[in-house]
């Protein structure tokens, strides 16, 4: 069994794409164009990586406002410490009309999951997985692009050993909502503000997080994302600014 | 051609009485907007009139039984008779649900009586007690034979004699034909019109002229002139598929491996009538009894390989000594059933033409590989502890979404496009708690925070925490708050009482739904 979208899937649809552009039906499988844009030794080494079947590191759609934060790749992990942000990694790829699931997150919130872009009908929940937790992410792993994991106990090297086997075959990613003996990054929330609400009057309207990305020993990388829709805000100026003009406008 | 009328009387009071299992003796009758539609005989003796308001027939007879109008169900009652009638004859034409048509099997059964009266019989025994049959010439006049015969009789008009026949009928028998019918008998009765023979003895031209097109044809058929022909229907096909065992099978896995065959038997002869099933009932029977049965909604349609699917989860649950469904079950007992299969059936409920589900072009091969992966995960957690989320409306985040079992289809949804008023506003919550959990609101001085019927906050919100099994937030300050809405759910059928629900931010920065019920705080969501 094949990953639907997986191994050397990507390039030759493009291909195919170019098909029409050119008109050229011989050379279409074989050549695609390079893009003069990026490095030729880079390119070439992603196709021959993608010609021997090697689906990890396969870039996995990420969100616009995470895309150059953490890019998610094939058959890595990933660890988060809030809900919102496990969201937020699988947004990317279901927007891109991947598969995406969810297991052992008993308080899945679909309608903030439908406001990020997930699609629901492409999207499976095991709310409560029990002791078979471990059979049924890899079961998941199979067949879907990204999987959220709450792991329900905690997890020693061995049994993380044989998920990422599975899935640097499977070319999915796994983002643990929880902790996780080996990520290729651990995204945390570091400081957040609502705005909207006071005492009593008002509402939620936006809230602001710093973000930090620990990537092994390396120090940590921090950036400020904004919600609804996570994108990305400068930290400081524009920050105070709109403080200031809430309270003006109030 | 001479035409045999079967007629049950009332049939809408039958049907559904039969359907609220109520004896069919009591007085009751069938409202549609409010309004009489059809009453039993009981009903007619207290003095209860079709066309009578709902109050006009409560006053006349206070124990009258009222029960709501279904052209559906009536229809689905008629089938059982329309096939009983088919054993007799075929070609039987289902006039209206209590009303059939056939061609009269005279010859066969020795006399027209004597086939009336074997028609009759076969109906009784199948539990039909009011019907009267007519035989006649035309369909009007069986039709009016008919209504003229007794309870369990029947009347045979001679041939040729429908116009006699029909000549001393009082013109109020054409109130049974619709709206139309009952304004000419109005007016026939102005002109002093009181049979239908004297509508039949005025001049063809004139009656066209003087009562249009209808009038003409009910003179047409008082004259026993009447050229309706029915249309025959076709039986439709029997497309339920069955198994048996011999000897009769005691485990999932050989059932499963048994229904195979079954399965696309079942769906090759749907595809052969250009159908296909998106809901299937499947009947196990054990000793001649069935001992299982469950009807199953697809979100596309059934495949084979669906149905055997099918066919494992309803029997494994069905056998689980737990009985708890969705629970985990230990592998070892998973594949007992309770008592060994002899029969699997499979019975169309909801069958669509297949052009509506057609694929596309190129597959849906991505799509067929995760139902196949999402089956294997069902196989080990049970069906319904794989869910698909799908958005609905309400108040509460919890209820402004459902959790479908997959493979399940979503009914009764709230529509979410209506305004949903005391919902809260702004982003929805990530973490939805399904049940809440409870917590507790306090303020400066330590008092728990109220909120009264009129939505006033005793207190401002200053401290909070929330108490449960697992993910307690320890007591922390508010930084701030917002609320509250106040809703009322269902309070014409005993709901939870006022409630209010509160934005809370935390030390932490992180939001928080709670409600404030009558019986204390819980936490219905996180913004996280």
């Amino acid at each position: 069994m094949t990953h639907p979208q997986g191994g050397n899937a990507g390039p030759s649809l493009d291909s195919f794409e170019h098909v029409f552009d050119h008109g050229a039906m011989s050379s279409a499988r074989s050549v695609a164009a390079l893009d003069p844009g990026r490095s030729v030794v880079e390119q070439l080494r992603e196709r021959v990586a993608a010609m021997e079947r090697r689906p990890a590191g396969d870039p996995v759609a990420t969100l616009p406002g995470l895309a150059d934060l953490v890019p998610l790749q094939a058959g890595s992990t990933y660890a988060v410490d809030s809900a919102s942000l496990a969201l937020a990694l699988a947004a990317g790829a279901s927007r891109a009309g991947e598969w995406v699931g969810f297991a052992g997150c008993t308080d899945f919130g679909a309608e903030a999951a439908a406001e990020l872009g997930i699609e629901l009908s492409r999207t499976v929940l095991v709310p409560d997985p029990g002791e078979h937790w471990l059979e049924v992410t890899a079961a998941l792993v199979d067949v879907l692009r990204v999987v959220v994991l709450r792991p329900p106990a905690t997890v020693d090297e061995r049994t993380a050993g044989i998920l990422d086997s599975r899935l640097r075959t499977r070319s999915a990613v796994l983002v643990v909502h929880g902790q996780w003996p080996r990520v290729s990054a651990r995204l945390s929330v570091e400081e957040s503000v609502w705005t909207g609400p006071t005492s009593g009057a008002g509402e939620l309207r936006e809230r602001r997080a710093r973000v930090a990305v620990h990537r092994g020993a390396r120090p940590p990388q921090r950036a400020d994302l904004a919600w609804p829709g996570v994108h990305r805000v400068d930290p400081g100026s524009e920050w105070q600014a709109r403080e200031v003009r809430e309270i003006r406008r109030a | 051609m001479r035409v045999m009328v079967v007629w049950c009387p009332d049939w809408s009071v039958v049907a559904a009485l039969e359907a609220a299992d109520r004896s069919l003796r009591s007085p009751a009758a069938v409202l549609s907007a409010n309004v009489v539609e059809v009453c039993n005989g009981p009903a007619r003796a207290e003095g209860v009139r079709r066309g009578q308001r709902r109050r006009d027939a409560q006053a006349r007879c206070p124990e009258l039984l009222l029960l709501p109008t279904n052209p559906d169900r009536d229809a689905r009652a008629f089938e059982p008779v329309l096939a009983v009638v088919e054993d007799l004859r075929p070609g039987v034409a289902a006039l209206r649900p209590g009303l059939l048509a056939v061609r009269a099997p005279g010859s066969w059964y020795g006399s027209e009586t004597a086939a009336a009266a074997t028609a009759c019989q076969a109906l009784v025994e199948t539990g039909v007690w009011d019907v009267r049959v007519g035989i006649a010439d035309d369909l009007f006049t069986a039709e009016q034979a008919a209504r003229v015969a007794e309870v369990q009789a029947w009347t045979v008009v001679p041939p040729g004699e429908s116009p006699a026949f029909l000549r001393g009928l009082p013109v109020h028998v054409l109130q049974d034909d619709g709206a139309r019918g009952r304004e000419l008998v109005g007016l026939l009765q102005r002109l002093g019109l009181r049979t239908l023979g004297d509508l039949a003895d005025l001049p063809g031209d004139a009656v066209e002229h003087r009562l249009g097109a209808y009038g003409a044809t009910v003179r047409r058929r008082a004259r026993g002139e009447d050229p309706t022909l029915f249309a025959a229907r076709t039986p439709p096909p029997e497309l339920d598929a069955e198994v048996p065992f011999e000897p009769p099978l005691d485990s999932v896995e050989a059932i499963t491996f048994s229904v195979r065959t079954t399965a696309e038997r079942f769906v090759t002869q749907l595809a052969h009538h250009q159908l296909v099933a998106t809901g299937v009932r499947v009947e196990a029977e054990s000793d001649g009894v069935v001992c299982s049965s469950r009807s199953w909604l697809h979100p596309r349609h059934f495949s084979a390989r669906d149905l055997v699917d099918r066919v494992h989860w309803q029997l494994q649950s069905a056998g689980s000594t737990s009985g708890v469904s969705g629970s985990l079950r230990g592998r070892k007992d998973a594949g007992v059933v309770r008592a060994p299969i002899d029969r699997v059936r499979f019975v169309p409920e909801l069958v669509e033409p297949a052009a509506a589900h057609g694929e596309a072009l190129w597959g849906s091969a991505s799509h067929d590989l995760v139902e196949r992966g999402v089956a294997r995960v069902q196989g080990m957690v049970g069906f319904d502890a794989v869910r698909r989320p799908v958005l609905q409306g309400g108040r509460s985040p919890s209820a402004r979404q459902a959790l479908v079992p997959w493979g399940d289809r979503a009914v009764d949804l709230r529509p979410a496009d209506r305004p949903w008023p005391g919902r809260v506003p702004g982003p929805a919550p990530v973490r939805v708690f399904a049940p809440p959990r409870a917590a507790e609101v306090v303020d400066d001085g330590g008092r728990p925070v109220r909120v009264t019927d009129r939505g006033v906050v005793s207190g401002e919100p200053r401290h909070f925490r929330v108490a449960g099994p697992t993910g307690d937030l320890p007591w922390q300050p508010v930084t701030a708050w917002a609320g509250p809405w106040p809703t009322d759910e269902g309070w014409w059928s005993g709901g939870a009482g006022p409630t209010a629900r509160f934005q809370v931010v935390g030390a932490d920065g992180r939001a928080w739904l709670l409600l404030r019920a009558p019986d204390g705080w819980s936490l219905e969501a996180g913004y996280d």
